[in-house]
């Protein structure tokens, strides 16, 4: 019999759904690179190339890859974050950026899930826009650059490389 | 082989224009290149607009070196499979990406061994001529730092 010798110990071995988030490109290798974070849990992927899928053994869904300079896109993207946070339902969302981990972030606010923002490794001198705004609504709000971490945030727990 | 990659997203026709420039005078090299949504279309390379991420990871292992904008996708697994990667930082001044953060990337990782920084477009064929220089260096491990994404794995289990 297994026993328990306290609460938190409980609660770690309960599998959380995560979303981990994360556009194409040097967003996604980061994502994945992270993965001793999440992967024992039960993992979605969500991008915005299907052809992914192979670099994982996790459900991977798509939405549109859209930018602050592409409106339309933006709007199309942000609904289709929606839907899939209607269905996935996520305990937590981690993201590497950039817009389609932004709006996971902001709407699965409204679902109650835990978020976490790690701006890109290749902001060294500042960090992005989407990672900016993030901070408003992240639960944990990241930089991977120590010289870039404030008091109120974000704060510096280490990088990808 | 060479394999020259402008990332999944942008065009970057300065660093196409350099390569191809350079493997018109050395007709012996192979060169493959990734050129994006590009308006320049090489002459003295095959070239694919995209490439499925697949085989990128596959032209990345088979190819001797990589030439690439300073992208982290592309550093990173240049560096993952020990390869020797030589990159041209895009400039925002020149409408090639939304800031200039490029240009700290390159300054950062140049500084690693097996990456290699044009400053400019014409510093690619005077690096490409001392290539038995550009030499890989030990590789990365798979995953982040373990104690940053212990840190993390914390936070999720007890959320």
């Amino acid at each position: 019999m297994i026993t328990f010798n306290n609460e938190r110990q409980m609660t770690t071995l309960k599998q959380k759904k995560v979303l981990a988030v994360a556009s194409g490109g040097g967003h996604w290798v980061q994502l994945l690179r992270l993965r001793p974070a999440y992967s024992h849990h039960d993992v979605t992927f969500m991008t915005t190339n299907a052809a992914y899928a192979k670099d994982v053994d996790a459900p991977l869904v798509t939405v549109t890859d859209a930018n602050i300079w592409n409106k339309l896109g933006l709007l199309r993207m942000f609904s289709e974050v929606f839907m899939h946070l209607l269905r996935i339902r996520p305990d937590i969302v981690i993201t590497t950026g950039a817009a389609p981990g932004f709006a996971a972030v902001v709407l699965s606010r409204l679902f109650g899930a835990r978020t976490i923002w790690v701006d890109s490794i290749a902001n060294s001198e500042e960090l992005s826009n989407s990672g900016k705004q993030a901070g408003r609504v992240a639960h944990v709000w990241l930089t991977q650059w120590e010289h870039l971490a404030k008091p109120d945030g974000p704060q510096f727990w280490g990088a990808v490389l | 082989m060479i394999f020259v990659t402008v990332g999944t997203q942008l065009a970057f026709d300065r660093l196409i224009e350099a390569v191809d420039s350079w493997a018109g005078k050395h007709p012996g090299e192979t060169v493959f290149a990734q050129i994006g949504p590009g308006q320049y279309k090489p002459k003295n390379c095959t070239f694919a607009d995209f490439v499925p991420p697949d085989k990128a990871n596959d032209l990345i292992r088979t190819a001797d070196l990589i030439i690439s904008h300073a992208g982290m996708g592309s550093i990173l697994t240049a560096l993952k499979y020990q390869k020797p990667i030589l990159v041209l930082p895009r400039k925002a001044s020149l409408g090639e990406h939304r800031n200039e953060h490029q240009l700290a990337t390159a300054k950062w990782l140049g500084q690693k061994p097996g990456v290699f920084v044009a400053d400019e477009a014409h510093d690619i064929a005077t690096i490409l001529g001392s290539r038995s220089q550009l030499k890989s260096g030990d590789g990365i491990s798979e995953y982040a730092q373990p104690a940053f994404t212990d840190r993390l794995k914390d936070c999720i289990d007890v959320a």
